[in-house]
């Protein structure tokens, strides 16, 4: 599963880099969610490098991205692993169709855990 | 007109498989003067040539054009190739069709018309060439080292032992550098100052040497061969000549809370000291920031118990001037501020140190005797965690782009120092890459793994922090993809480093060129390493770029093998190229001389005869000694008097007519 297009959407979404990745592991090392995340922040970026984008797509990592940005702080590459998450969570959306979340289902959906700043982020994402 | 021979070279593929060298032939046949043009291979090879000057003798050139590579490159070899054959060298122009063209263009039709283009404008550049002779200049025959680490010290010495006077200028009170701060060497873990010092001491000992310790450069004139450096020799407010280094100042001083910038401020000293024990020279120095007399003017007690009566209140800076044939930059390194990197907790926690300062901390000489201590309570550590690239490959405002490249052995020296020493300290590394090429270098690290169990984990650190007396390294393992937590007592960072600060300053007042990181560029990575593209100015050590002390004492050598060749030199040829005035059209307006880098222009009053018209005018004198043919007076000159032979400005317009025309 090598979808180059579905790549280049990636890095036109997030604007970040992978390329720039040396693989040292710092987004991973900060990650609050890493024991969430069956692919870990280090893994999303090698594997948009590769072109892996449906396997992410697939996994539900990208809903356990706090959006903190931690990882993107803390990057000495500049390579915004963050925002390339994001940008996987918005294909994945806009595949999906139509609005998956109104205000009015929030309620049912809210719990203790959830960040405030991940609500805002769903706001943006799914609200097309 | 003169006759026109071209010579456009493949360059192998490098330029051939950008430009198509048979148009570019065919269009330089078609300019005026052109009697011949020619493609080749290698115009550089003995072949290629061989070529020109059998051309030069059969049509009877008496201009060549070579288009080829840079001139910074071959432009010495054409002329010399000239020369052979009776032509005069500056009637030799290079078109340079590789950096300015091939290298940079991927279209080979673009390609060959900007090369025509660039070949068209070296043709008409030398139908206006006139053959210039070279002049001479002397050579002062004594050497600045710039700087009294290691790395100038070599320098210093090799100079010093071919025969040749240098002075070693140093800002600190005391020669050593960086490199006396550390404790052990890799690969060889020999002590430091047991390399250091002996040669310390050759330095002060030569009679070739003079070292101008506690002062720094302020400004260099001149040129190669005859440099005229201004020194300022800071006020130690100790004579030099009658302090014993008895030391009994220091312990009198009542002034002992200023932070020791030799321990890196993990201890205090007075306001009296030597720098550390074997400073040289071994002469005591005034900090006047915290001396109670030189702020507050009471106390006085040093120099009341001074026995030779060394200390003197009243010393004032003292400028030194002096005349110098080369100069070599020699001005190191300091590691970077990781206060930035507020996830490693570096200000928050006492306990996360740098590896200069465990550097300190271990040595026997250091503020804790070398026993490896907690610096928060003095304490025995149990367990010690190392983070490398901290700063290093970091492309982001708080790092630097490059590899430091001495972190990774240096780390690997201290888990090793540590665990062979305090065998009950758990170690652990956290490394991006292990980077160790050089001799014995990775069988040094695969040791510190075989043989004293040190524990390396692929991965960064994301957090440092404390929880229950410990420093929870919350890192990540990228083999065995697990988010890791590490109790540590102690955490070292192997900070990146950066030129000295003073790098830049000094690059500037050489004319030296640095790059985007403040090392100073050398004149070509692989056949003059050593030097700066500016004539005369060398460098040495990590001023250049990251290197450990072997690099740094093998570059030491090589930059005082090129300072010899230069010193044992009696003349000098000089550029012809130099400013020169139309006494007709200068008005004497003064401009040149207000702009001129070098003090090269001077005033005459000179008889004038201005067709017919005999009067008395104040005319702009170019001084060739002095005159580096920057070319800035024919800019500055409102009336076009000023020109610079060999870039006339007819030449430089024909230049562009010729690129403009097509």
């Amino acid at each position: 599963m090598h979808n180059n297009n579905l790549k280049d959407e990636v890095i036109r979404i997030s604007g970040a880099s992978p390329i720039k990745c040396m693989k040292c592991g710092k987004c991973s090392a900060t990650c609050p969610s890493f024991n969430d995340m069956e692919i870990a922040p280090h893994m999303f970026v090698d594997m948009v490098v590769k072109g892996r984008i449906e396997e992410l797509m697939a996994s539900n990592a990208t809903a356990h991205c706090l959006s903190c940005f931690a990882c993107v702080e803390r990057c000495p590459r500049g390579v915004e692993p963050a925002n390339i998450i994001e940008a996987i969570r918005v294909i994945k959306l806009r595949k999906s169709g139509s609005v998956q979340l109104t205000p009015a289902q929030i309620a049912s959906v809210i719990d203790t855990e959830i960040p405030q700043q991940a609500l805002v982020s769903a706001f943006r994402k799914f609200r097309k | 007109m003169l006759k026109i021979g071209v010579f456009v070279c493949w360059c192998g593929s490098n330029i051939a498989a950008t430009v198509d060298i048979d148009q570019v032939v065919a269009a330089a046949k078609l300019q005026p003067g052109v009697v011949m043009a020619t493609g080749y291979q290698y115009m550089c090879s003995e072949n290629g040539q061989s070529l020109m000057r059998k051309a030069v003798e059969e049509y009877k050139l008496d201009g060549v054009v070579i288009c080829a590579c840079s001139p910074r490159m071959h432009e010495a070899t054409f002329r010399k190739n000239a020369q052979r054959v009776g032509l005069n060298p500056f009637m030799v122009e290079i078109a340079n069709i590789r950096e300015h063209c091939s290298w940079i263009h991927k279209d080979k039709e673009q390609g060959t018309i900007k090369a025509i283009a660039l070949a068209n404008a070296a043709i008409a550049k030398v139908s206006l060439n006139a053959p210039l002779i070279s002049g001479e200049s002397s050579v002062t025959k004594r050497a600045l080292v710039i700087g009294g680490g290691i790395a100038g010290l070599q320098t210093a010495l090799d100079i010093a032992e071919a025969g040749f006077e240098v002075d070693v200028v140093e800002r600190q009170a005391t020669i050593g550098g960086n490199m006396a701060k550390i404790d052990k060497t890799f690969p060889t873990l020999d002590c430091a100052a047991c390399i250091l010092t002996p040669k310390m001491v050759d330095a002060a000992s030569h009679e070739n040497i003079e070292l101008i310790t506690y002062s720094e450069v302020e400004s260099v004139k001149g040129f190669v061969g005859s440099f005229k450096a201004t020194i300022r020799k800071k006020a130690r407010y100790v004579n030099e000549k009658t302090c014993t280094g008895c030391g009994l100042c220091m312990s009198k001083c009542p002034s002992k809370k200023s932070k020791n910038e030799f321990n890196l401020g993990l201890d205090n000293r007075t306001s009296i000291f030597i720098p550390f024990a074997q400073a040289i020279p071994n002469v005591a120095v005034i900090d006047p920031q915290s001396c109670i007399k030189l702020t507050r003017d009471k106390c006085g007690l040093c120099q009341s118990v001074c026995e030779v009566k060394a200390i003197d209140f009243t010393m004032q800076d003292e400028i030194i001037e002096r005349e110098y044939g080369a100069i070599v930059v020699a001005t190191g390194f300091k590691p970077i501020e990781v206060d930035a990197f507020d996830e490693l907790g570096y200000t928050q926690n006492k306990d996360v140190i740098t590896s200069l300062e465990l550097e300190r901390l271990m040595n026997a000489a250091g503020p804790t005797g070398g026993k490896l201590v907690k610096v928060s309570d003095g304490s025995h550590p149990t367990d010690i965690t190392f983070i490398q690239c901290v700063g290093s490959r970091d492309c982001t405002s708080r790092g630097k782009e490059y590899c430091s490249k001495i972190c990774c052995m240096y780390t690997c020296k201290h888990a090793m120092l540590i665990r062979d020493k305090y065998p009950d300290i758990n170690v652990n590394v956290f490394y991006i890459d292990v980077r160790t090429p050089g001799k014995n270098y990775d069988e040094f690290y695969r040791r510190a793994v075989e043989d004293f169990g040190v524990n390396y984990i692929k991965g960064q650190v994301g957090k440092v922090y404390a929880e229950d007396g410990k420093l929870i390294v919350q890192g990540s393992d990228l083999i065995t993809n697990e988010q890791i937590f590490i109790k540590s007592d102690m955490v070292v960072l192997a900070s990146a480093i950066e030129p000295d600060p003073s790098a830049k300053k000094v690059a500037s007042m050489l004319t030296a060129s640095i790059d985007t990181n403040n090392f100073l560029t050398e004149a070509h990575a692989k056949l003059r390493p050593v030097e700066s593209p500016t004539a005369g100015i060398f460098l040495s050590g990590v001023c250049q770029g990251p290197k450990d002390i072997p690099e740094t004492v093998a570059q030491a050598g090589a930059a005082a093998s090129k300072v010899i060749g230069l010193l044992v030199k009696n003349k000098l040829v000089t550029s012809p190229c130099i400013a020169t005035t139309d006494e007709l059209l200068c008005s004497g307006c003064s401009n040149c001389f207000n702009i001129c880098p070098y003090g090269a222009i001077g005033y005459e009053d000179k008889l004038i005869n201005d067709h017919g018209i005999r009067e008395t005018r104040r005319i702009a004198v170019v001084n060739p000694a002095l005159c580096q043919g920057c070319g800035a007076c024919s800019v500055a000159c409102p009336s076009g008097a000023m020109d610079l032979l060999g870039y006339t400005n007819k030449q430089i317009m024909a230049e562009v007519d010729a690129i403009c025309k097509r």
